[in-house]
């Protein structure tokens, strides 16, 4: 197996833990792994971003453009500046629900999640879009929007590793008392696929 | 051997472990951070780790273990370095006994600093010997010999990683504990003509080092990092500079009969050409230069041999494309040297896979890579493109535009309450914010508006003061944080004391190190290895210097705080204020606001003034974002109808910040969710 997956968001949104467990179900087939993400200043509220590489033959853990095998947007408006990266049969799993800069909110301006969706429905074939806001308000948890779109990855097969898998990460890297709750994500992701939360675009 | 999913920084931290090191001391700097509290948290027993209150501290503290046999790290970013480069500059002179790595991350970019400076140039300028790793992999490997080198020849060592090698991730394979190095230092031995520096010793020594160093431009030219590839990325996927799969040997077999022309590179670069050339239709023969000084001369004329044209791929300083440019001079080569100073390649900034890839494609004269099919390169291709970057052909909607989203103060943050008070206060008076590195330089952003320079640490108490000399009628204020007070503000207070200076000291103390990770420092009363020790006093420091005025108060309190800033500030004289509050990252939420939506007159005030980005609009409604809210309840101080509350119905508590809130208050109502979850990140 060999894949480019980027994780992109807003700064406290997850994408670091999840990209940390897609390393870790590599790391425990035994797949070659490197990674990268953004630290530092603009972790503070600023557009973040990890690229994961799994597979023989990587040198560095950079992705270049129109490389990526997958994104995961966890906000709409993150994933379209990082489509330059997908491959042209490259998959995407995106929340919808925006989140406004403090710059918009300021100027009294704003952007708008629909218009980067419709953006990305004409651009990009394998394309899933996930309700975030509502399915973490059904799962009970706001800080669940990472394993959910890990989870709908896995369900799509674009991930490259099943949802038992996941689990099994899940299990090994995160204290115990937060493996029910994101259990109940992955299972949220499996259950809803063909839901309106779901979107499944012709793949 | 076994694997570990290591970050560049903690394969380092491994790596010294490994290499027997007794003595680790840095100051936090990104992207340095990680190697030294890897070092504390995986360290085994007998090792001494330390953050020391600056890097000159560090380097000063390291060298005495040096000098008594221990091996030794030092850790910091690369303008870190400035402050350490006195005791390094004459170190080199004096040499060590025990082998010393000092660990400089540099920033190309810069993503986090306020320079782009080249510690490569820092070596040649020191006369230090520098090895620059290129993958989390080889860092591991090279500091154990990195240590060896530094024995050898009794002098301190650069290791000089970049941030994408710092930060950068990869299963790494390491070695068991039974597999570490022991190092049992022999002590300090008395010896007066080698440890005590004074011109005639400077000058025998200077004499021995520049012939130590044309020693080691030779034995470099056989250190197995630095190598030649004949055919370019072929053949060598996976397995540069590891020591499992070492492939063509450094050699000078022909280059795939086409080749006349070659690429050298060094750290990440050098794993971003390895790539474009392993799809590239044009072979080329690649240099990998592992020890940029000093430079591995023997090695580098094979690699020209032969050749008509070269490119050199490296980040900030063109330091390889120099020493081609000279070796060719040198020896009369006919060979052309490209790069950044004949401008084939951007001389200031981050390199990226696109940016290599075009420079290789441009080089060689076609499509470097498979990879760059649908999607054109930007012109700038470090960064995550704009809007305009890229415009897929096929498309029939054009791109909305995206979102900005520069660094923010977070939601909740006490420095933006600091910062709010000071302007209220000073409303209308002339006045000039000098403002320092740290998380409150982003005080400087809209709406606060409250740093008017930064220079670097500690720099803008001088400022302050030299503001103040030629405009005797503003009103000059010099913010620092706490751990930027012990780390380089001291001297600038005694300076502002013993020269009669008239200028407010604005402490920020949110009792951690928060920009770089929140590291302990010597207010914090702990020590990275988990120690509880002495917390140095930064009112009796200001005491005891002699500042006459110093008042500490809770930025959350408004009021409190205007009327403090407006006291302090009327004094004559050097005065100091300390708002103390804890970072929000290091304190539990006290249970978020919500607005009363009935009261809420929707004036903005809150969003205006404030900036907090727990602060949002909704269909022209303010609203508090749950998920972000720490409960500071800083806002609901500012609203002038009172509409902003605590979910309870209380009245906001003017004085309870994080410090005194307790974790319980929020709980059992509809809020806690707020900052609750599932602990990702």
């Amino acid at each position: 197996m060999n894949k480019n997956i980027i994780l992109c968001g807003v700064g406290g949104q997850g994408t670091i833990l999840a990209s940390k467990l897609i390393a870790a179900a590599a790391m425990k087939k035994d797949i070659p792994v490197m990674s990268a993400e953004t630290i530092g200043m603009a972790q503070r509220g600023g557009s973040v971003f990890s690229y994961v590489r799994i597979g023989e033959g990587i040198c560095s853990p950079m992705i270049a453009r129109g490389t990526a095998d997958l994104i995961l947007g966890f906000e709409p408006g993150e994933a379209v500046r990082m489509l330059p990266y997908l491959k042209p049969d490259g998959q995407m799993v995106v929340s919808s629900r925006a989140i406004m800069p403090v710059t918009a909110t300021l100027s009294g301006s704003s952007y708008s999640g629909d218009a980067m969706i419709a953006y990305l429905r004409e651009q990009v074939r394998g394309l899933y879009v996930v309700d975030g806001e509502q399915a973490c308000r059904e799962i009970g948890s706001p800080k669940v929007l990472n394993i959910l779109l890990l989870g709908a990855a896995a369900e799509s097969g674009a991930l490259g590793f099943t949802e038992e898998e996941l689990r099994e990460v899940i299990k090994e890297r995160l204290p115990e008392k937060f493996h029910e709750i994101n259990f109940r994500a992955l299972s949220y992701a499996r259950e809803q696929k063909e839901t309106d939360h779901f979107r499944t675009e012709a793949l | 051997m076994h694997k570990e999913f290591l970050m560049g920084n903690e394969a380092i931290a491994l790596g010294a472990i490994a290499a027997g090191v007794n003595l680790a001391a840095g100051y936090p700097g990104t992207p340095s951070s990680e190697v030294l509290e890897t070092v504390a948290k995986r360290r085994v027993p007998g090792t001494y780790v330390e953050w020391s209150v600056n890097e000159k501290a560090a380097m000063e503290v390291a060298a005495g273990a040096a000098y008594a046999g221990a091996r030794v790290m030092v850790t910091m970013k690369q303008v870190g370095l400035n402050v350490a480069s006195d005791p390094l500059m004459s170190l080199e002179y004096i040499g060590v006994k025990g082998g010393m790595v000092v660990l400089v991350a540099d920033d190309p970019g810069p993503i986090s600093s306020q320079t782009e400076q080249d510690t490569r140039h820092f070596a040649a300028f020191s006369k230090v010997p520098c090895f620059d790793p290129c993958s989390a992999q080889e860092a591991y490997e090279m500091v154990q010999e990195a240590f060896d080198y530094s024995e050898k020849y009794g002098t301190p060592v650069f290791l000089r990683p970049t941030t994408r090698v710092c930060h950068g991730y990869a299963s790494v394979t390491v070695k068991e504990a039974e597999e570490y190095r022991v190092n049992r230092p022999e002590g300090f031995v008395k010896d007066s003509g080698r440890w005590v520096i004074f011109p005639r010793l400077s000058l025998r020594n200077h004499e021995k080092i520049e012939a130590r160093n044309e020693t080691l431009s030779e034995d470099f030219s056989s250190y197995e990092r630095n190598r030649i590839y004949p055919s370019g990325g072929r053949g060598a996927a996976s397995g540069f500079g590891t020591a499992a799969g070492r492939d063509d040997a450094s050699g000078t077999d022909s280059c795939g009969g086409t080749g006349k022309k070659g690429i050298a590179a060094g750290g990440i670069s050098f794993t971003y050409a390895m790539e474009a050339l392993k799809d590239s239709p044009q072979p080329a023969r690649l240099f990998k230069v592992a020890t940029p000084f000093p430079f591995p001369e023997k090695l580098a004329l094979q690699f020209l041999y032969g050749l008509d044209e070269v490119l050199c791929l490296e980040e900030l300083d063109p330091v390889i494309e120099r020493e081609l440019t000279y070796l060719c001079g040198k020896h009369h080569l006919p060979v052309k040297i490209y790069g950044k100073l004949t401008h084939h390649v951007k001389n200031a900034g981050e390199n990226s896979r696109d940016s290599v890839n075009q420079n290789i494609a441009d080089f060689l004269g076609d499509a470097a890579g498979q990879e760059d099919i649908s999607r054109p390169l930007a012109q700038s291709a470090s960064q995550p493109p704009s809007q305009s970057a890229s415009q897929p052909s096929s498309q029939s909607v054009s791109q909305p535009s995206l979102p900005v989203r520069p660094p923010v103060l977070c939601a909740g943050c006490p420095h933006r309450a600091s910062f709010y008070a000071v302007k209220t206060a000073m409303k209308g008076k002339k006045t000039i914010f000098c403002g320092d590195i740290g998380c409150y330089t982003l005080g400087n952003a809209m709406p606060l508006d409250m740093v008017d320079t930064c220079l670097c640490m500690g720099a803008g108490l001088g400022i302050a003061q030299g503001v103040g000399r030629i405009e005797p009628d503003t009103s000059c204020f010099a913010f620092v944080g706490d751990s930027t007070f012990f780390a380089s503000a001291i001297t600038g207070v005694v300076n502002a004391v013993y020269n009669q200076a008239n200028m407010t000291l604005v402490v920020l103390d949110n009792s951690t190190t928060a920009m770089t990770g929140h590291q302990p420092h010597p207010g914090t009363g702990r020590t990275v290895m988990g120690d509880v020790t002495a917390k140095v006093s930064i009112e009796a420091v200001l005491r005891g210097i002699g500042v006459s005025v110093v008042e500490t108060v809770n930025p959350l309190d408004l009021s409190a705080s205007v009327a403090c800033v407006k006291r302090v500030a009327a004094e004559p004289g050097v005065k100091a204020i300390l708002f103390r509050s804890p970072c929000i990252a290091i304190t539990k939420p006290s249970g978020c606001l919500r607005i009363d939506q009935d009261r809420c007159i929707r004036c903005g005030k809150c969003i205006r003034e404030l900036g907090c980005p727990a602060l949002v609009t909704d269909n022209g409604r303010v609203c508090v974002d749950a998920s972000l809210c720490t409960g500071c309840g800083f806002c609901a101080q500012v609203c002038p109808v009172d509409a902003i509350r605590k979910p309870s119905g209380a009245q906001p508590d003017a004085g309870a910040g994080p410090a005194q809130a307790g974790a319980g208050e929020g709980n059992g109502n509809p809020a806690q969710s707020c900052g609750g979850g599932d602990g990702n990140e």
